[in-house]
């Protein structure tokens, strides 16, 4: 953190930032579409999901996809979690939150007056931010727990037993999905917050 | 019009693989004697799967037990052919054929397994496909049956042959788990045809379709010997 003279502009987002958000995106596609195939086995609800869009041909292979994935996701979670704590991107970038600040962007957001800030996030975006992590922790806790009931019974426990951690996995799937929604229709509408995502950008000179 | 649809949705689906090598879905596991590059990839990670799972087994950790209250009866049945196909095995004149790295490789009929120490547990089955059950079997435990017999018990692999051409194999830590037994009975009554009659494997440790039925052949081996849902590309360990 030397604040000697060198005067190479920051970026957006640094480069494990940037590294760790296209693994996650390319695990977590793979993850969900394999998912939905193995939900169709044996549904919770009262509907599947199309075959067009599940990953693997039957239940077989869906469940080889996923658990081809899980270690991918799990080791980019947990590097990112890692790296999110000792770069201070948590402390810096998602932190404060408070509700009076959320509700002030909301209203802004919904009123199409929220500007985008190069590398500054604002409340909603921290909420949601925080919102997935929290549900990508969820995932991989439930996930585990329906895999391994017998020897991670105690994440199962955590839980609620097997049988509501399929649901608990379920939900925290459709958070992710939701999230990814609004995630992609956010960069669609703001389209020139993509390239910095994959170059890493520059962040503008003045910063409090 | 139509075709233009069938393009989006090939599109839609090319997309969702998002550069992984492979055209989905449709071509994974479709045909086992040709491997694509894809196969080998899943049939890699799910080798690297099983050596995970199986440093995560500790033979000490019990499958959670419940009261009797929660039993379902009968059982829900699943076989991949209709409950009215089940084999139906004579209990008078069945017998358990041992093979492999066994000393003694005398069978066994239904009367002396019977007369071996019987223990019983309700425990949870879970499928595969995501559901399960509770039920109370009772029969002998295997890690008893194998001393019993001569087992080479530093051999990898137990495996079963049943009545109607379905087979599976586990790991031989697995199949010294307490609470791996023979199955014979359901409820304190033999077992019924479509649940297994004569004798079944139960093993709360591992997923339901790797507790065969009406197992007329057990043999220990260092040879892999697979299994029916297996060689489809089920992954093998399939603990819980």
């Amino acid at each position: 953190m030397g604040r000697a003279t060198y005067h190479k502009p920051r970026p957006i987002h640094p480069w494990p930032l940037r590294l760790m958000h296209w693994v996650n995106a390319f695990a977590i596609v793979m993850l969900i579409g394999s998912g939905w195939q193995i939900y169709n086995a044996s549904p919770l609800f009262n509907f599947t999901f199309p075959e067009t869009i599940t990953i693997g041909a039957w239940l077989g292979a869906g469940i080889a996809w996923h658990l081809a994935f899980i270690w991918l996701l799990m080791l980019n979670g947990l590097s990112y979690l890692l790296w999110g704590f000792l770069s201070g991107h948590f402390k810096q970038k998602l932190w404060p939150i408070t509700p009076r600040a959320v509700l002030h962007d909301i209203g802004a957001a919904l009123r199409f007056k929220l500007p985008h800030q190069s590398g500054v996030y604002n409340a909603v975006q921290r909420v949601l931010y925080l919102g997935v992590i929290f549900a990508g922790i969820t995932i991989v806790i439930s996930g585990l727990s329906i895999w391994k009931p017998v020897q991670l019974w105690f994440l199962t426990d955590l839980c609620g037993g097997f049988y509501i951690a399929r649901y608990v996995h379920f939900t925290a799937m459709a958070c992710i999905v939701a999230f990814l929604f609004i995630h992609v229709v956010l960069v669609l509408m703001v389209p020139r917050v993509l390239p910095p995502m994959i170059t890493g950008g520059k962040l503008p000179e003045v910063q409090s | 019009m139509n075709k233009l649809d069938l393009g989006r949705r090939k599109l839609l689906s090319r997309a969702l693989a998002l550069g992984a090598i492979t055209t989905l879905p449709g071509c994974d596991f479709e045909d086992l004697a040709h491997p694509d590059l894809v196969d080998r990839f899943l049939r890699t990670m799910l080798a690297f799967n099983d050596e995970m799972q199986a440093l995560l087994f500790n033979p000490h950790t019990l499958a959670p037990t419940f009261p009797a209250s929660m039993v379902t009866n009968p059982p829900r049945f699943n076989a991949y052919y209709d409950i009215s196909m089940a084999p139906m095995v004579d209990p008078a004149t069945y017998q358990l054929e041992l093979g492999g790295q066994i000393q003694d490789k005398q069978p066994w009929t239904l009367a002396a397994l019977r007369g071996l120490p019987q223990e019983g547990q309700i425990t949870r089955f879970i499928c595969v496909e995501g559901w399960r059950v509770i039920g109370q079997w009772s029969g002998v435990p295997l890690a008893y049956f194998l001393h019993r017999i001569g087992a080479d018990t530093t051999c990898k692999y137990v495996s079963f042959k049943c009545a109607d051409g379905y087979y599976s194999s586990i790991d031989m830590a697995s199949a010294l788990h307490p609470q791996t037994i023979l199955a014979l009975d359901f409820l304190n009554v033999p077992l019924t045809a479509p649940f297994g009659a004569p004798v079944r494997l139960r093993i709360p440790v591992k997923l339901g379709f790797k507790n065969p039925k009406s197992i007329m052949q057990l043999a220990v081996t260092n040879t892999y010997p697979g299994g029916y849902w297996e060689d489809q590309g089920y992954d093998w360990f399939s603990g819980s």
